[in-house]
């Protein structure tokens, strides 16, 4: 099983091994926090020079789950872009090498912190989206049920076969569920950290990502 | 200048003190360009580097700075400004002495640069600083002599490398000078003269007289060392006596842990509450002072001491120097050797205490070696060029740099005058642009070239951020082990970080006498869980990140090989006579390999003689090796002289399992995932500057901010597998804790000739190895017993009793 199946607010979710979610009935692909332009916004700060291989790295992963999946729509959660202007900033290729994965299909990027709204690529923004029962939003509010988010980053470490592991991570309870950031150069915070703690119920699963989709309990 | 000038000769006359003659020699070789004054512990050295400079200030003080004072101490330079202030104070100098190190205020560093003292006492990460400053010219203009302490210990490590870049700056910008490196005795003067020398001017080799023989010996006890451990606890009431009767006396040990748990036996069987000190770096500076200061005034009978006092400022009163455990190095055993007695040519009293049977032997190999002279020493290699990337960053910091100009000042440096132009440029590139196979954005650009050629930061801003991360000390020493999930409570202990880096989560070793099993790293933590059924995978952390040096594991093998052992304790001769009648005695040239079942497993030993670290790597690819071929390995140990692999299935053809081709492949494979290489590439990273050690106002906004070096290397191995700091950091792992130059030597040596015994039962030599496995399921104190007789079982089972 290379994807974790569960149900929110009646609706039939998988969580992939990938880090996106799919919802096949509405064919509807989430991702979350993809931050291009990582690399490229560390280099403008005078900083470091990262490697420049964050954007393919992200692009060659969200290409595979859109060939395997081929969805309507492409939910990306927020933070799809590290500074406001990375949108424009991106590499030609990498930029027509996006459009052709939005060609034939809807695509909204939710409004994250860091880029209040992309522009020049196409696609719809909005600051949250209802579709069905379920609601789409960058930062999980503790009041909403049947939502989906990101923002967090959560990161899980568990023990598998003798080797311990940690791994980004969906955050799934009967309310909820919290998207792991799916950019390559994104660090993660522990699902033990308070905030994430007191957002999710005490039944929570934690799916770690990786080869395959693996959900442990949340709260150890 | 040959002459002592009268109001010194007058101040010697004083103080009762002559000139030693290579103190009078250095003075008459002050004009030299350059030199290297090689003289024992207690030889006046820092005295005999300072008085040309005394001398000359004196006579013109008040011009700038005229002497630049180099130590691998913090703590060694303000020692030094205190001593030196005595002459100065006594025959009213003149003259300006300060120190300039990462503890001194800011508000003096800032004076310091607007006027500099006469001579300036400083490290080589503080001189770096120094030298990134856009106002280093008016800083450096007029820097007459450099002093550059305990060399040979600099010449150790990158900061060696860096100290010697920031040299070839300095002169660059002040016009030559003259440079004098004070050294400890070490094999290879000349390649030490080559690291220091100043581009083509050769570096003219001073040796002092080296005094007479040390007066040396092993230490004989009423109990017979134990079969294995490193504690020599059995030799305390020996050890005690010896104190006695010694004025004062340091006692060192290797290692941090190993060193409280003899400070305690000490302390325990200590009935007459002589006065004993413990001193090594985990203490805080605060402890250390204390004990230094005590120390000093000589209220102390004796320090408990690890590394940390093989530098230092010279104690007079120190008669006896006690080694516990066996020296894995013969230069440094040397250097310890000589704290004792500092009084001029009269020979050094040290006594070696072997923890252990084994290190019987290799004591008696290294007080051999010590009277024969013969030091030891892997020779340095080519300058690392993660320095090289800083030192560039450094020239940008200070306004900018012609990479010709640039190119010819790093090659005027030892360690990298056989640099060539494109490496340099490589470097260049990396620190410009990163250097990456895919060159995209104009942003890109930390340095950008102007039309004129010379590089210069593109954003001005950025050399704050440079500057913060400077220095090449990157690696935290020991870490702490903790429970996971008991956040202050007490640590297991502390572990090498080295030793942390070889470990993958679900690894287990051994700590404080119990099994744990390695959870991970958290905030410089290492987090464990206990381990209670499970015996564990690295059986043996001996806590040494010191193997034993190529040349006295060779003395060892020689001694084995001996026909008798007339000069060794009965209980050891016994035992190694029990191994030749029982199998056969490791040869020179050639690999003997045991294999023997013991307890329904099946046990092979490697005599491979390489070192730890190369046998632990050893291990790692063999087991590897061993499990593709179906053999179901259990576990290993590896020491300095032999590997013990254990597993469900013997081995019967251990030949094969060696040929290097294949092994090669296992270790390219092995390295690129592990923790030894993302380790390695974090601290090349850091070095290079691509990683920042601290930025200034780091962000708050949650841990999702940042992420790991690891992502970075991962990313780097995908999409630009050849780039420049992936190559730099295979380098490094090979030489150092990987050490596979030290296999391929082994290899090499062995030429293919095995000598595979097979034995019914454990064989003597290799029994004290297996005994490390055996200690695994005792813990704490009751069962110390259980452990004895354990231990004494299997001895009787191998007829060793």
């Amino acid at each position: 099983m290379r994807s974790y199946e569960f149900i929110l607010s009646g609706a039939r979710l998988s969580a992939l091994s990938s880090g996106a979610l799919w919802w096949s009935e509405t064919g509807i692909l989430v991702v979350s926090d993809l931050h291009f332009g990582k690399s490229l916004r560390a280099a403008r700060q005078g900083g470091a020079m990262l490697p420049p291989y964050e954007n393919r790295d992200t692009l060659e992963r969200l290409e595979r789950d859109i060939l395997k999946q081929n969805p309507a729509i492409v939910i990306c959660l927020g933070d799809s872009f590290d500074a406001l202007q990375a949108a424009d900033e991106m590499e030609p290729a990498e930029q027509s090498w996006l459009t052709c994965l939005m060609a034939g299909r809807q695509w909204i990027w939710i409004e994250g912190n860091h880029d209040p709204g992309p522009v020049g690529l196409g696609g719809a923004h909005m600051a949250v989206l209802r579709q069905g029962p379920l609601s789409f939003r960058h930062i999980a509010d503790p009041d909403a049920s049947g939502e989906i988010s990101g923002h967090f980053h959560p990161k899980t470490r568990i023990s598998v076969k003798g080797r311990n592991l940690s791994r980004p991570c969906f955050l799934i309870d009967e309310t909820r569920v919290i998207l792991p950031a799916y950019g390559t150069f994104t660090g993660g915070l522990r699902s033990d950290a308070e905030i994430l703690q007191e957002l999710m119920g005490p039944d929570s699963v934690a799916v770690l990502t990786g080869k395959k989709a693996q959900p442990v309990p949340m709260h150890l | 200048m040959s002459a002592l000038p009268a109001q010194f000769a007058d101040w010697f006359a004083t103080k009762g003190w002559h000139l030693h003659p290579h103190q009078r020699l250095l003075l008459e070789r002050a004009e030299d360009p350059a030199a290297l004054l090689i003289a024992p512990t207690g030889g006046g050295k820092t005295l005999a580097g300072f008085l040309p400079s005394l001398i000359e200030t004196a006579a013109a003080p008040g011009r700038g700075l005229h002497t630049l004072y180099v130590s691998p101490l913090k703590a060694l330079a303000a020692d030094i400004r205190r001593n030196l202030m005595i002459p100065s104070r006594d025959m009213n100098l003149p003259i300006r002495i300060e120190d300039r190190t990462g503890d001194t205020s800011y508000s003096r560093r800032q004076r310091q640069r607007a006027d500099p003292p006469d001579i300036l006492l400083t490290t080589p990460e503080s001189l770096a600083l120094l030298l990134s400053y856009e106002d280093a010219p008016r800083i450096f203009r007029g820097v007459s002599r450099v002093i550059i302490d305990e060399i040979h210990a600099l010449a150790d490590s990158k900061r060696g490398d860096q100290l010697m870049l920031s040299l070839a700056r300095a002169e660059r910008i002040a016009g030559p000078f003259r440079r004098v490196g004070l050294s400890a005795t070490v094999e290879d003067p000349a390649a030490l003269a080559e690291f220091m020398a100043a581009g083509a001017a050769p570096t003219r080799i001073l040796q002092a007289d080296p005094g007479p023989d040390p007066d040396l010996s092993i230490l004989e006890t009423e109990a017979v060392p134990p079969w294995n451990g490193a504690g020599a606890h059995y030799a305390i009431p020996e050890v005690l006596a010896e104190v006695k009767k010694a004025r004062t006396t340091l006692i060192f040990i290797n290692t941090r842990a190993q060193a409280e748990l003899f400070f305690r036996a000490l302390w325990m069987a200590n009935d007459e509450g002589l006065a004993i000190g413990l001193h090594h770096g985990s203490l805080s500076r605060e402890a250390r002072q204390k004990v230094e200061a005590a120390m000093q005034t000589g209220a102390l009978r004796a320090i408990v001491c690890t590394g940390t006092l093989d530098l230092g400022i010279d104690w007079g009163d120190v008669d006896l120097v006690i080694q516990i455990g066996a020296p894995k190095n013969v230069k440094r055993l040397v250097q310890r050797i000589g704290r004792a007695n500092h009084r001029y040519n009269a020979p050094s009293r040290a006594i070696l205490v072997p923890a252990n049977r084994f290190e019987v032997v290799e004591c008696r190999a290294a007080l051999e070696a010590v009277y024969a002279r013969e030091l030891d020493g892997e020779p340095r290699g080519p300058g690392p060029k993660d320095v090289i990337c800083q030192h560039i960053l450094i020239a940008a910091c200070a306004g900018g740099f012609d990479p010709d100009a640039l190119y010819e000042e790093v090659t005027a440096a030892g360690p990298y005058r056989e640099l060539g132009r494109a490496e340099f440029d490589d470097c260049v590139t990396f620190c410009a642009t990163g250097g990456y196979a895919l060159q995209a954005y104009d942003q890109w650009q930390r340095l950008k070239q102007g039309i004129d050629g010379h590089y210069r930061l593109r954003d001005p801003r950025s050399a704050g951020r440079i500057r913060m991360n400077l220095g090449t000390i990157v690696d935290t020493e020991t870490l702490n082990v903790r429970l996971k999930n008991r956040r202050g409570g007490k640590p297991l202990g502390e572990i090498e970080e080295s030793f942390a880096a070889t470990l993958s989560p679900g690894d287990t070793f051994l700590i404080g006498g119990e099994v744990v099993r390695y959870e991970g790293l958290r905030e410089m933590v290492v987090e464990v869980s206990r381990e209670a059924t499970k015996k564990p995978r690295i059986a043996v952390f001996s806590g040494t990140k010191f193997a034993a040096s190529t040349s006295l594991s060779h003395r060892v093998l020689d001694l084995l090989q001996a026909p008798d052992w007339p000069d060794l304790p009965a209980h050891t001769r016994d035992w190694l006579n029990l191994q030749r009648r029982m199998s056969k005695m490791p040869t020179a040239g050639r690999l003997l390999v045991e294999s023997f079942p013991c307890d329904g497993r099946e046990f092979t030993c490697f005599y491979g003689f390489a070192g730890r670290n190369a046998l632990q790597t050893l291990g790692l690819l063999m087991t590897h090796r061993l499990e593709l071929a179906g053999l179901n390995p259990l576990g290993f140990v590896a020491t300095d002289y032999a590997l013990l692999i254990w597993g469900l299935d013997a081995i019967h053809d251990p030949l094969p399992l060696l040929g290097a081709d294949g092994l090669m492949d296992g270790v390219e494979t092995w390295l690129a995932g592990n923790a030894v290489m993302k380790r390695g590439f974090r601290n090349v990273a850091t070095i290079a500057g691509l990683i920042e050690k601290n930025l200034p106002g780091k962000r708050i906004s949650g841990r999702q901010a940042t992420f790991s070096s690891d992502i970075l290397y991962d990313t780097l191995r995908k999409y630009d597998p050849d780039h420049l700091l992936l190559r730099l950091t295979r380098e490094e792992a090979m030489r150092g804790l990987v050490d596979f130059g030290r296999i391929e030597e082994m290899l090499s040596r062995i030429g293919g000739r095995v000598d595979h015994v097979r034995a019914d039962g454990v064989t003597p030599l290799a029994a004290p190895l297996l005994l490390e496995i055996g200690k695994v399921p005792i813990r704490g104190q009751a069962e110390e017993h259980l452990l004895a007789e354990a231990a004494e079982q299997m001895m009787r089972a191998a007829g060793l009793s």
